[in-house]
């Protein structure tokens, strides 16, 4: 535990301005990311889940710097990069690097491979042509694709091939951290399990640190040290997969869970259904969040709201919930 | 036995494409009872979309033509019926729900009118009564306030209410066959839990068979009572929900059950994988269809496509080497 921590967020907030009418003056904001804490160990996954609009891509673009955060900090190895700029930023570009979910899409489809996975190099003025060459030809082995397919198009691949690229791109600098946004959700079953053994193998490899953000629960727990539990912009929970799956303690993590169909007809269903949709995050719900569709709500969640604490009886996990205050 | 609700027999559909001919569905049999859960389990590309297109008689024309086959619904051919008849059994015997509930609605009209057209349509009743029953299947489906929701139109709703409208249409006639075709996936899990669930409400309340299409094993798992396992345009296997997830057959069935991650699987461990991809269309193996990823393949399997055998009499898979493989004779 006394590791220090790789990446640190802390009380992170991003809003976006909602303009509206015919001046477009800003009115609202929707709060994508309100007030979010984590910490990544070096060589750990940190699991990030929750239904789409919680906020959880928007997190992980902050985290790379694609997006100015509003408030808060992200602290990488230490330093502060919540607000730097420009040149400064070059070398945690290189550290921080990101996947993501459709790879047809952030595939530059007018580029060969090849140019594609130099362009980390040239950018950051790394190597001389020759070594640049043979780095991606390396790279392709390592994500397990053919060298000829360096004066091939991203189209002329398949969905998990045109992944294993965005991967290969994503480690060409030896970064520290990577940011995977729905990398598999794209993907057939029997092509998923062959991208999660990549990512795996790799972190392995070159002890990687990851940001892991998903929908599938499943997946989810297979690949990380511990999961994060999103909801609405906050966190509502966060501990050790194997904890959160037997012992989750947060109502939203309880059903979140229990909505997970499970590949076994054997299998008794023993569901908490949650009636209503997500609110949206422009007019939040007062209090907790979460309380119009909590099943255990109580008086004081409509005006309270919880912070994420460790819980007393159980140290492994933190809640953000008033039953546990 | 009596006579199956639905009978999908030899089912053949091709597509024209720039680059030629693809035969999409290839020789699928299946039947569906009354009330009863089919669940249709594969991957992009394996035709399980267009088995649902044809006994719809919806494939997209001119490209998509069902060539052989039979769709017997109660002993009638839906292949050989014509226009007018198949646009009485749409939306009346048979109904369908799609993925992605926002290209299904039509973007420029209300809710409320999308929904009473179809009662309107199919029974000899006035407008009011169309309105009046239009309101209770909305009711029935869960939307709240069902009288303010008829004025607005799709765009007004979220992801999880625009499905249920879709669902609501669906059923507005009370079919005796719903199609749903991967009705959940674009929706989240605690959404497709509230779906999955209104589904089988229904079903039971109405009596009606469900074809539910997913590649999603899980969900397969819990609402299917018999399954089948399509691969590149053919049936690799068909069983009860037990037979398929206690005693797969088929090396495909059996490579997707043992490489999803499951709950209880152990942290950072290897999955077992399939190795390879779906074959496209156009170059299809001249055998059997899973031949080029499969572990047990023999030479043999490239020569010709293996028939269909009975492993008991709700089983059956499309494999030479079945026997072998569950003895343990052939090995990886």
């Amino acid at each position: 535990m006394s590791e220090n921590p790789i990446l640190e967020v802390r009380d992170l907030k991003m809003h976006f301005p909602v303009k509206e009418g015919i001046f477009m003056r800003t009115g609202k904001y929707n709060k994508a990311v309100d007030g979010v804490s984590l910490k990544i160990k070096p060589g750990e996954t940190l699991g990030l889940v929750g239904e789409s609009g919680c906020g959880k891509s928007t997190l992980g673009r902050c985290i790379t710097r694609l997006y100015n955060p509003t408030a808060g900090q992200i602290r990488f190895e230490g330093k502060d990069i919540t607000h730097i700029r420009g040149r400064e930023l070059h070398p945690y570009r290189q550290n921080i690097q990101m996947i993501f979910q459709d790879p047809m899409e952030s595939l530059n489809s007018r580029h060969t491979v090849g140019d594609i996975l130099q362009e980390p190099f040239i950018i950051h003025k790394i190597c001389d042509k020759a070594s640049r060459q043979k780095r991606v030809v390396e790279l392709l082995e390592i994500v397990g694709l053919p060298a000829r397919s360096v004066t091939r198009y991203p189209f002329e691949f398949s969905g998990g091939q045109r992944q294993r690229i965005g991967i290969a791109r994503a480690i060409a600098l030896n970064p520290r951290l990577i940011i995977c946004d729905e990398p598999v959700s794209a993907l057939d079953v029997s092509i998923q399990s062959q991208i999660l053994n990549l990512l795996i193998e790799l972190q392995k490899e070159f002890n990687l640190s990851y940001l892991f953000i998903a929908h599938d629960l499943a997946v989810v727990k297979h690949i990380s040290d511990r999961i994060a539990i999103m909801y609405l912009g906050k966190l509502v929970g966060e501990g050790e997969g194997e904890t959160i799956y037997q012992n989750a303690k947060h109502p939203y993590t309880q059903s979140l869970i229990s909505a997970i169909p499970i590949p076994n007809p054997h299998h008794e269903v023993k569901r908490q259904v949650l009636s209503g949709d997500v609110p949206s995050p422009i007019d939040p719900p007062s209090g907790c969040s979460f309380h119009p569709r909590c099943p255990r709500v109580m008086d004081e969640c409509k005006v309270k709201t919880p912070k994420l604490i460790p819980l007393k009886e159980h140290a492994e996990q933190d809640v953000a919930c008033l039953l546990y205050t | 036995m009596p006579q199956p609700l639905l009978s999908v027999k030899n089912l053949i559909s091709e597509f024209d494409t720039d680059e030629g001919r693809v035969r999409a569905v290839d020789d699928v049999s299946f039947d569906l009872a009354a009330g009863e859960t089919l669940g249709i389990v594969g991957e992009s590309g394996c035709g399980k979309s267009v088995t649902a297109l044809s006994i719809m008689r919806l494939l997209p024309q001119p490209m998509g033509q069902i060539v052989g086959g039979e769709i017997l619904l109660e002993g009638e051919d839906l292949i050989q019926a014509s226009l007018s008849r198949m646009g009485k059994i749409r939306g009346n015997t048979i109904s369908m729900v799609f993925q992605e509930p926002m290209t299904a609605l039509n973007p420029v009209h209300t809710i409320g009118r999308q929904i009473t057209e179809v009662p309107y349509l199919h029974k000899d009743i006035s407008k009011d009564e169309a309105t009046r029953q239009a309101m209770e299947v909305l009711d029935r489906v869960g939307i709240p306030s069902p009288d303010m929701r008829m004025g607005e139109y799709p765009h007004q709703l979220s992801g999880g209410m625009r499905q249920r409208v879709v669902i609501a249409i669906a059923l507005a006639c009370k079919p005796s066959i719903l199609i749903a075709d991967e009705p959940t996936t674009a929706l989240d899990v605690t959404i497709q839990a509230q779906i999955l669930e209104l589904i089988k409400e229904l079903q039971n309340e109405m009596g009606m068979a469900v074809i539910l299409i997913t590649h999603d094993l899980g969900v397969i798992a819990e609402t299917s009572d018999s399954v089948v396992v399509m691969y590149a345009g053919r049936v690799a296997e068909q069983g009860t929900v037990y037979d398929i997830f206690d005693n797969p057959s088929h090396p495909y069935t059996r490579g997707l059950l043992s490489s999803i991650p499951r709950l209880d699987s152990i942290l950072k461990s290897v999955l077992p994988i399939i190795e390879g991809m779906v074959p496209g269309l156009l170059d299809l193996p001249k055998g059997c269809r899973f031949e080029n990823r499969c572990p047990y393949r023999k030479d043999s399997c490239a020569e010709s496509i293996p028939g269909i055998e009975s492993i008991s009499q709700s089983h059956i898979v499309s494999c030479f080497h079945w026997r072998d493989i569950e003895s343990g004779q052939v090995g990886k």
